[in-house]
């Protein structure tokens, strides 16, 4: 009975979770009921991937509406897939968030957090199962809002201004969203992303569809945080509180790379450049450069957890590669770096956050020889980081491996090398965090520290294995991949 | 002209909200220019989708032309986001001037920077 209904179980799981955390305004009741409805929702989201490999693509019809006049869910493998990490990743932060967020968020507010952590999640979902332009917009928006409140709820009153700029750059970003799809249901009469395609094909090379690429890949591209439309991110992840850095640094950029996957292929045809815009090209130049500035900015920084937001700028750049080279393998390697870097980057912002929870800060040289007193916590992060670097035997490595092949099979060689080269800056910014905390003498903040509480371990070491197991046996999450990049790169939606 | 006097409303509107939210310093003000902005959008969707001599869609034997309701619904969707949009980002202001006491930008990362202040070579060059 409840098989059918899977895909709209998905959001409506965490909304409701997230009503019920809203009126129990107890600390402790929150956390359970966001742990219970992320666990639910993770268990959606493998099933769903479980039938779309057994069954092919799911199609939804809300309120039994057809296409043409209501909301269709429509789940593929590169949806499933998304949905799944998405799922995997809220589960862990809520296992990380409770003793984090104790130490991190005043009482009364903690309720709130979690009621925003599954609004979040809700939206984050939304996104990824909708087959509705509009929707899509919707559920972005659901997702934003609740993210600009968890940056907030930052103890530093720099969390406020993060916010409130995110807040600025986030709703132009969405707004330019609506401005494209605006001008695409103005030329095909419809927000359904399966009826455009069929509508698009009689509509080819009008300049309306040229400026709707246009604004919903801008708009889309700051929520995603590409080169150089990255302002925002680096305060964002800063001054929020370690469990909300660690999600939303896992999942919401993610997601949006879903969605301009998403646009880029399925409905303008990424490897076909729509009129006069090559915008394979332009991905491909702004990719190389996020692969480079934004990495060598992160080597300059003294807090860790801008050193690992800039870094996540930097990487951005390696999936967004992906998707410009557009072919199978490249592809694969881009999902399959979203993918990874989702698992590496939230096992290193919970490292992080808890040596903050014990150390009580985040600035690098006050965290001298933090290894001898909390080697678990630093031995997370070092893996965390060789992933970021792409050293063998971690995931990192993998992914970046069938970028250089995809790269090689468009017979762009020299992509390649600058693939390789671009590593070297994650060299220097790991190298930087690794030799303080490792090989230095411990400092006051160090010596007044101890290992981290087992409930902040075992989510960041259940990542942070994920990134060696993945490393070694990459065949389930290159095979997922592999299955969302065919979906992507084949004619049917 | 005349027949595209509404796309250049909302052109108007457009460019006009976006430049207050990059010129002004004031973060009331940029809100004031992100709401014009959103509400171009809104034009933008709704003013196509008026049908000269149509009604709205009510089945009635009287009328065969109506306008399509769908960009409304869309629209009344996006009114609302605005609405969350414009309070969540107001709220911030006030937090941030019980933070701060200043709502410009530039006195708020003055504020945050004491070292940026402190160097008379960057002091001089924002005097």
């Amino acid at each position: 009975m409840i098989a059918p209904h899977l895909p709209i179980l998905l959001i409506v799981v965490p909304l409701l979770g997230a009503v019920l955390a809203a009126l129990s305004r107890h600390p402790f009741a929150a956390w359970a009921i966001a742990l219970l409805a992320s666990a639910a929702t993770a268990a959606i989201a493998i099933a769903l991937l479980f039938r779309v490999q057994a069954e092919g693509v799911i199609s939804y019809r809300i309120g039994g509406w057809a296409p043409e006049l209501g909301i269709e869910y429509r789940v593929d493998a590169f949806n499933a897939f998304i949905v799944v990490l998405v799922g995997i990743v809220a589960v862990v932060t809520m296992l990380y968030a409770r003793r984090s967020v104790v130490a991190e968020i005043i009482p009364e507010r903690i309720a709130w957090f979690y009621t925003m952590m599954l609004l979040c999640i809700a939206g984050l979902l939304g996104i990824a199962v909708t087959g509705d332009a509009f929707n899509a917009f919707i559920f972005l928006e659901i997702s934003s809002l609740a993210t600009y409140t968890l940056i907030a709820l930052g103890r530093d009153r720099r969390a406020l201004v993060a916010a409130y700029q995110y807040l600025i750059v986030g709703t132009i970003g969405a707004t330019f969203y609506v401005i494209g799809v605006g001008l695409i249901y103005l030329s095909t009469g419809t927000l359904n992303l399966g009826l455009i395609v069929e509508r698009l094909a009689g509509t080819e090379g009008s300049r309306a569809l040229i400026v709707a690429e246009a604004f919903i890949a801008v708009g889309i591209c700051l929520k995603l945080a590409l080169f150089p439309l990255h302002a925002w991110l680096p305060n964002a992840y800063a001054y929020a509180p370690s469990a909300a850095t660690t999600l939303l640094a896992s999942t919401a950029t993610k997601v949006a790379l879903y969605l301009l996957a998403r646009f880029l292929f399925t409905v303008f045809g990424g490897h076909v450049d729509v009129g006069q815009i090559p915008i394979g090209s332009i991905l491909i130049v702004l990719s190389v450069a996020a692969m480079f500035i934004p990495s060598a900015a992160a080597i300059f920084q003294n807090d860790v957890k801008r050193i690992l937001a800039f870094s996540s700028v930097g990487q951005i750049g390696y999936i967004t590669l992906g998707l410009a080279l557009a072919n199978p393998t490249g592809l694969t390697g881009g999902l399959l770096h979203l993918f990874n870097h989702a698992l590496m980057k939230g096992a290193a912002f919970m490292a992080i956050g808890a040596i903050v929870f014990r150390a009580g800060t985040a600035k690098l040289d006050e965290l001298s020889g933090i290894g001898r007193t909390m080697p678990w916590t630093t031995a997370a992060l070092t893996i965390a980081g060789l992933g970021l670097i792409g050293v063998p035997g971690t995931s990192g490595f993998v992914s970046k491996y069938y970028l250089i092949l995809g790269a090689l099979e468009a017979g762009l060689g020299w992509l390649a090398i600058l693939i390789v080269a671009s590593s070297v800056l994650a060299v220097l910014y790991v190298g930087r965090i690794v030799e303080v905390v490792w090989f230095r003498e411990p400092a006051a903040a160090a010596r007044a520290s101890r290992e981290a509480p087992l409930e902040l371990l075992v989510p960041m070491w259940i990542l942070a294995g994920a990134t060696i197991w993945f490393g070694l046996d990459a065949e389930w999450p290159a095979g997922l991949a592999a299955a969302a990049a065919n979906s992507l790169l084949g004619v049917a939606p | 002209m005349i027949a595209h006097f509404s796309q250049i409303a909302t052109i108007f509107l457009m460019v006009a909200g976006l430049y207050v939210v990059i010129a002004r310093g004031n973060m009331v003000k940029k809100l004031i220019g992100l709401s014009l902005f959103q509400t171009s959008v809104y034009l933008l969707y709704i003013l196509p989708g008026k049908l000269l001599g149509g009604t709205a869609p009510i089945l009635d034997a009287g009328h065969a032309v109506y306008a399509n309701p769908l960009p409304h619904v869309l629209i009344l969707t996006a009114i609302v986001v605005g609405i969350a949009t414009l309070a969540l980002g107001l709220t911030l202001v006030v937090r941030i001037k019980e933070a701060y006491g200043t709502i410009e930008e530039d006195e708020i990362i003055a504020k945050d920077m004491p070292k940026a202040r402190s160097t008379p070579a960057r002091g001089a060059k924002s005097a």
